[in-house]
């Protein structure tokens, strides 16, 4: 599966978006509603899970992590980057 | 302390309102007064009555009239200084029948019109029938303490203290829930009057007088909170001065609360800084047996066990405690929603309705609280997030300024670098607009918005086509913008939270739903307008909250007790619905199909979170966001199914013994034709 489709997936489910059809890849998810502070641990911890990746804490920023299109950009850097970079 | 009813016919061609309708109202309100019921009907009007005797038990009966027989009343609640003011109206040549506070009212109407609700110091509802002028006025408490409901159809009026009364009176009206209701829920915590959960419903916005007379209808405050606009309004003095005459204030206020009681007065003990204070000045008015409850928590995170207990060693009052579990809060919340009668997004009322219950059992009729102090005094996380995000916001470039999050959010400066990125996100955003009215409050409004994801999708659209957080700050009283950012933050503390959720949903239906009356020295009229003068500096200290309090308190509560920090008072949440022990209903209320009758969440959605939380079971807390979604969408259906989906179930027939029927022939069975003979029961 796309890693945008596999990530909305969770989202929806996660957050129990009541009308999946409104979250585009672009629509952001803090200022949106959608997921909260705590709630981006959620997704931290959905991303290392399901793409065997870590996610150091200084990547733990809205510029990596504001929207489903940004999540899956860094998904891929983080799966194309050497280890340890 | 009472329930009150009643109906008007707004046009004279209408037939009179039924006796039936109106015991029918009484009866769905015999929990707030099981003691005696009483009835008045004319032509136009009926009022009805159900009593907590607490003052004058002999002869307090209602309804009740003036000399005459023209003016009658129904009231629900307390005024504290009408022994005062008794005097000054037998000094206007005012004769009393009975040794009543409602008496006071009737005849302070008469003196003082409208002029008279300003001079009450007290918590109360009620509703005066002017029967020559055809008039009727319904009036509340400045914080609205006491609850007055409103509906309208078909050229009749009905009012009561509780929404289910005005089905049981009514039964014709609509039973739905009102999106805008349910947007403000999901927003405030709270609707916020005259805004209900159920269409066509109003609430009597506190600090409200109402006149319906045949020229027309009139709706006012007669009271409004005044904060100081300039420097030569704040009140002058030291911080020991100041502290001080908080300090004398309170006394009075608690001393008037215990003694103008034909009943004995106990009191509630958190364990934190606000109910010892009042626990401890209760104890220096009742030198006799003095009864203190508190709830006490299996979880130890949420329990303040050794505080309370510490307070019960100095003031050796008689003590109660009731250990809450999980268990207790699922079985208590269907009858709990029931009482409150709007959503809930914590559970925080049901061990204060299991509280009343032990109050009941201990034969106490009436008890004190703390209730009040975090707002006036500034007590409140929120205050002090409103004046360091402010301050952040003047410098919004700054990376020092947020630091202060952590001293305000201890966890935060333990946290790893990434929470911390993602709480200054949390509390940043829109820092820029610091000046603007309700900047303290959008993180946790948006918080609570933040879940209308779970609506329906055309229940949203209707729920949406309202900006509820437009409307509440285009209703901001005229100085609010010259007053200093904390008593703007106090002003809407008290108006959202404080009204329609701490005083009533955690408050007044809590215990009423064990016919206990709850009484609050900090809403005393002289105390409010004093804490509301003060220097915020007294206030919020830098960061100290409620210093002056603090101050106030030197001496007379145990130093530990001063100097804890504030713990939130919190109950078990979601977690007490998705254990092994879970009651059975909560499957059935989250259900698809009962979902999908209440018609307000997308059943889809609710089963995702449902499963979440199950799933989460066991493996550490929730998240703040989830718990308030499970309570919220649990307790939307739980109103759906108790006050919605059927109609009222009429209980076992009431003895009214207070019965003044006008219409009635002059040797009516039972009836007393005789207005002013009546209370003789």
């Amino acid at each position: 599966m796309q890693v945008q489709e596999r990530v909305k997936r969770f989202i929806v489910e996660n957050f129990y978006v009541a009308d999946p059809e409104e979250l585009t890849a672009d629509t952001s998810l803090l200022t949106g509603g959608y997921v909260d502070s705590t709630g981006m641990l959620e997704v931290v911890q959905f991303l290392e899970e399901e793409y065997r990746l870590e996610v150091a804490d200084q990547e733990m920023v809205p510029a990596n992590l504001e929207t489903i299109a940004r999540i899956a950009a860094f998904v891929a850097r983080k799966a194309g980057a050497p280890p340890g970079a | 302390m009472c329930g009150v009813a009643g109906c008007v016919a707004l046009q004279p061609a209408l037939a009179a309102p039924s006796l039936d309708g109106v015991r029918a109202m009484v009866g769905a309100l015999r929990h707030r007064g099981p003691d005696e019921f009483g009835l008045y009907r004319d032509a136009r009007a009926a009022l009805g009555h159900a009593r907590l005797s607490i003052i004058d038990l002999a002869t307090g009966q209602q309804p009740l009239c003036n000399e005459d027989g023209s003016l009658w009343i129904v009231f629900n609640g307390e005024i504290f200084n009408y022994l005062e003011l008794r005097e000054e109206l037998l000094a206007l040549g005012h004769r009393f029948r009975t040794r009543s506070d409602t008496e006071v009212i009737v005849h302070a109407w008469e003196a003082w019109g409208e002029r008279a609700l300003g001079r009450f110091n007290g918590q109360f509802a009620l509703a005066l029938w002017d029967a020559p002028r055809q008039t009727l006025v319904l009036a509340r408490d400045r914080l609205g303490v006491r609850p007055l409901y409103l509906a309208e159809q078909d050229g009749r009026l009905w009012f009561a203290s509780e929404v289910k009364a005005l089905f049981a009176g009514a039964p014709a009206l609509a039973r739905e829930l009102d999106p805008a209701g349910l947007a403000e829920t999901f927003t405030f915590w709270t609707p916020v009057a005259p805004q209900t959960v159920f269409r066509g419903i109003r609430e009597l916005e506190p600090g409200h007088v109402r006149v319906v007379s045949p020229l027309g209808v009139t709706d006012r405050p007669f009271w409004t909170p005044s904060y100081p606009e300039r420097r030569e309004e704040v009140r002058p003095g030291t911080l020991d001065e100041l502290a001080g005459q908080v300090r004398a204030a309170l006394e009075r206020a608690v001393r008037l609360r215990m003694l103008r009681a034909d009943v004995p007065v106990g009191c509630y003990l958190s364990g934190g800084l606000d109910s010892s204070l009042v626990a401890a000045l209760g104890r220096q008015v009742q030198g006799g047996r003095f009864c203190t409850f508190s709830v006490r928590f299996e979880s130890a995170e949420l329990d303040e066990t050794p505080y309370q207990r510490e307070l019960v060693a100095r003031i050796g009052s008689d003590h109660r405690e009731l250990v809450v579990a999980r268990r207790d809060v699922a079985e208590a919340f269907p009858a709990v929603v029931a009482h409150a009668e709007r959503p809930l997004l914590r559970t925080g009322p049901a061990p204060l309705f299991l509280l009343s219950g032990l109050v009941r059992q201990a034969g106490v009729k009436v008890v004190l609280t703390g209730e009040g102090a975090d707002e006036l005094f500034g007590g409140y996380d929120l205050f002090r997030e409103g004046k360091v995000r402010r301050f952040w916001g003047r410098q919004p470039a700054s990376t020092c300024r947020p630091r202060l999050l952590e001293r305000l959010y201890p966890y935060l400066a333990r946290s790893p670098v990434a929470q911390r990125a993602m709480a200054q996100e949390f509390f940043g955003r829109g820092r820029e607009r610091w000046d603007e009215p309700g900047f303290a409050h959008q993180p946790r409004w948006r918080a609570a918005a933040a879940l209308q994801r779970l609506f329906d999708p055309g229940f949203r659209e209707e729920a949406q086509r309202l900006d509820v957080v437009a409307r509440l700050l285009g209703s901001l009283p005229g100085p609010f913008r010259r007053w200093s950012p904390l008593a703007q933050d106090q002003y809407l503390e008290v108006r959202t939270l404080l009204s329609g959720y701490l005083l009533a949903s955690q408050g007044d239906r809590m215990l009423m739903g064990h016919s206990v009356e709850g009484r609050f020295p900090f809403l005393d009229t002289e105390v409010m307008d004093l804490a509301c003068a003060l220097p915020d500096a007294a206030k919020l200290r830098g960061l100290d909250e409620k210093h002056v309090l603090k101050r106030a308190g030197l001496g007379l509560v145990p130093d530990r007790i001063l100097a804890r920090t504030k713990q939130p008072y919190r109950a078990p949440d979601a977690v007490s619905f998705t254990g092994p022990d879970a009651p059975p209903w909560v499957g059935d209320v989250l259900s698809g199909e009962a979902v999908g009758r209440a018609g307000v969440f997308q059943p889809r959605a609710v089963e995702r979170l449902y499963r979440k939380c199950l799933d989460g079971e066991g493996r550490g807390p929730l998240s703040n966001a989830d718990n308030m979604a499970l309570v919220g969408v649990l307790s939307t259906g739980l109103l759906h199914e108790a006050l919605l989906r059927r109609p009222p179930q009429a209980g076992a027939p009431l003895e009214f013994r207070t019965v003044v029927d006008r219409l009635a022939a002059p040797a009516g069975a039972g009836a007393r034709g005789d207005a002013c003979r009546s209370r003789s029961g």
